[in-house]
């Protein structure tokens, strides 16, 4: 057994171990950011007695003419089209209520979600009161961002074949706004496993399953247990995805993919310790970085 | 306890898991995950410890004020209990919400204290049937992450080692009436020994096998635990069982071998820690909350 006791260490301020030239500009609600009218204000912040007011706390980012404020850590604002993993926490007539991390729960309505067996049709009362039976409390779900409503809260749609219940796997919950914005959420990694980066802060971890099943649209799940190899590979992904997460770096498949390979020599249990964590995320930093100069 | 809802196939992986010697995190049914300790963090307090367990963080405070001896133990002096589970550790916790968990900590910890060896309550005695050394242990939760009780008793375990009593002497004069002398220096303390204070060991059985330092996504999946409360000589001082599953009587004797396996290992290690931190001296460097 393994039992490791430490003292704390205080933390070292990250700027000094990546050696940055040009520090990030960070503020606080209520800095000024600047007194220049001359630029469009985006998110984040707001005009006020002539100047420009952050309202949120993080690092400003300016592209040409626009300036705003990027926040470290916040609750998920939905857009249209992103891919959200989500958790029931309600059933209600006709709706699901979901979780997804933001302001509001989210709401997937019965008739935005497909039918097993991928049939069209007119959604009836027998339907609704079958409604448990498709998706219960504490499932988890991935879905698109089909609208947003006014107050913020975000509509759901499970309309293709790829969304739909998840089976088993692991679930890492992480800030919003360290899930990178790319082209495709779901990846199958060439470790074993594959991952569906939530923009919700959500990550999936799971098995690759071995066939498409068209056909079942994902709601007969697969309980039969998932060999110790797929799982070591799941575990090894958790350990990584949690390591970058701690060190706030942007998650995407390749980070992902460089910060497995890098936690490769050491024990899985072994990559949550603080300093084997650093080591592993300062490698797949120095990848990162070599691989885009 | 906070609670984490989890779909079905979550649980069977766990379960499955677990099974085959190998959690979420790539440890084994055995392993713990990383502790830090840190003692002397609160600075009007008498002892005080900070333990972070994974993301379970808990801090207790050790006050010694001057009290009476209970009176069917007029040459001890006792321990008072209460635990404190804060908002921010969850947000069920809110308001009143806490006060049931707070009450079953605070009663478990009564229990598993009320026996003559695990700490030396005559030497809390100032003069007996008139005035002793009253210790009021408190506790507050910060972060909920599993594994609470084990946690907690770390903390007790080093804030009382941390504790300094005030060194007393009490002067009779010539028409008999007591005196109680503090001493001029402030240092000049009483440690207290804390060889034989229990820690408690909780084994969540999941599936056919049981682990150690659960998770709240593990302890979702488990339907009963054993508490076991352990010396550092391997001595069961408390068992209790919690949950609404049922235990085999086989299963609790097999949980009890491998709690007192994990106990003596945990008050080894706590020792070490607690000893090294000790030899830093008071120059070391505090971490403390802002660290």
């Amino acid at each position: 057994m393994a039992l490791e006791m430490r003292l704390p260490v205080a933390r070292k301020p990250l700027s000094e171990s990546l050696g940055r030239e040009s520090k990030k500009h960070l503020v606080v609600p209520g800095d000024t950011i600047t007194t220049d009218t001359g630029f469009m204000r985006g998110h984040g912040t707001y005009m006020g007695e002539e100047k420009l007011i952050a309202s949120v706390a993080g690092s400003v980012e300016r592209v040409n003419k626009l300036i705003c404020v990027k926040a470290l850590k916040t609750r998920y604002n939905g857009e249209v089209g992103d891919i959200v993993v989500g958790r029931i926490t309600e059933v209600q007539q006709k709706r699901w209520k979901v979780e997804t991390n933001s302001r509001l729960d989210s709401v997937l309505l019965l008739s935005s979600m497909n039918l097993p067996g991928g049939e069209l049709r007119r959604r009836s009362a027998e339907d609704e009161l079958a409604m448990r039976g498709f998706l219960q409390e504490g499932d988890l779900i991935s879905a698109e961002v089909q609208a947003v409503f006014s107050d913020g809260a975000v509509s759901l749609h499970t309309r293709s074949l790829k969304y739909g219940k998840l089976g088993q796997g692991v679930l890492v919950q992480v800030s919003p706004s360290l899930v990178k914005r790319q082209k495709t959420h779901f990846h199958d990694l060439p470790c074993g496993a594959s991952v569906i980066l939530g923009n919700n802060g959500f990550i999936w971890v799971y098995p690759t399953p071995e066939h498409k099943e068209d056909d079942a649209g994902g709601f007969i799940a697969n309980l039969e247990p998932v060999s110790l190899a797929d799982r070591e590979v799941i575990s090894r992904l958790w350990n990584c995805i949690v390591s970058l997460a701690t060190q706030r770096m942007m998650l995407y498949d390749t980070s992902i993919l460089y910060c497995y390979e890098a936690s490769l020599p050491h024990q899985i249990k072994d990559i949550l310790k603080p300093e084997i964590m650093e080591e592993i995320v300062m490698e797949t930093r120095q990848r990162l970085l070599e691989q885009e100069g | 306890m906070a609670s984490v809802a989890l779909s079905e196939a979550e649980k069977v992986y766990i379960v499955h898991g677990v099974q085959e010697d190998l959690r979420v995190d790539g440890r084994g049914c055995d392993d713990y995950r990383c502790v830090e300790v840190e003692t002397d963090v609160v600075s009007n307090t008498s002892g005080s410890a900070r333990v972070k367990l994974g993301h379970t963080d808990i801090l207790v405070g050790v006050k010694a004020e001057m009290g009476t001896p209970k009176l069917e133990k007029p040459n001890e002096g006792y321990l008072e209990f209460f635990v404190d589970c804060s908002a921010s550790a969850a947000p069920e916790f809110e308001g009143r919400g806490g006060d049931d968990l707070g009450t079953e900590i605070a009663n478990t910890l009564y229990r598993i204290f009320n026996n003559k060896s695990s700490i030396d309550l005559k030497s809390l005695c100032i003069s007996p049937r008139e005035h002793c050394w009253v210790l009021y242990v408190d506790v507050l939760l910060l972060e909920c992450g599993g594994n609470l009780f084990d946690a907690i008793s770390i903390a007790v375990k080093a804030a009382l080692f941390n504790t300094r009593i005030p060194r007393v002497r009490v002067l009779e004069d010539e028409e008999g009436s007591k005196d109680i002398e503090l001493s001029d220096d402030p240092y000049d303390c009483v440690q207290l020994s804390v060889e034989n204070v229990p820690c408690i060991v909780t084994l969540c059985k999941i599936g056919y096998r049981h682990v150690v330092d659960a998770t709240l996504q593990e302890e979702a999946c488990s339907l009963a635990s054993l508490l076991v409360s352990v010396t550092s000589k391997g001595v069961v001082t408390c068992v209790r069982k919690v949950g609404k599953g049922s235990l085999d009587p086989e299963s609790i004797f097999e949980m009890l071998e491998t709690g007192k396996r994990v106990g003596k290992v945990l008050h080894a290690s706590l020792q070490s820690i607690l000893h090294k931190e000790e030899s830093l001296g008071p120059k070391r460097q505090k971490v403390g909350f802002l660290g």
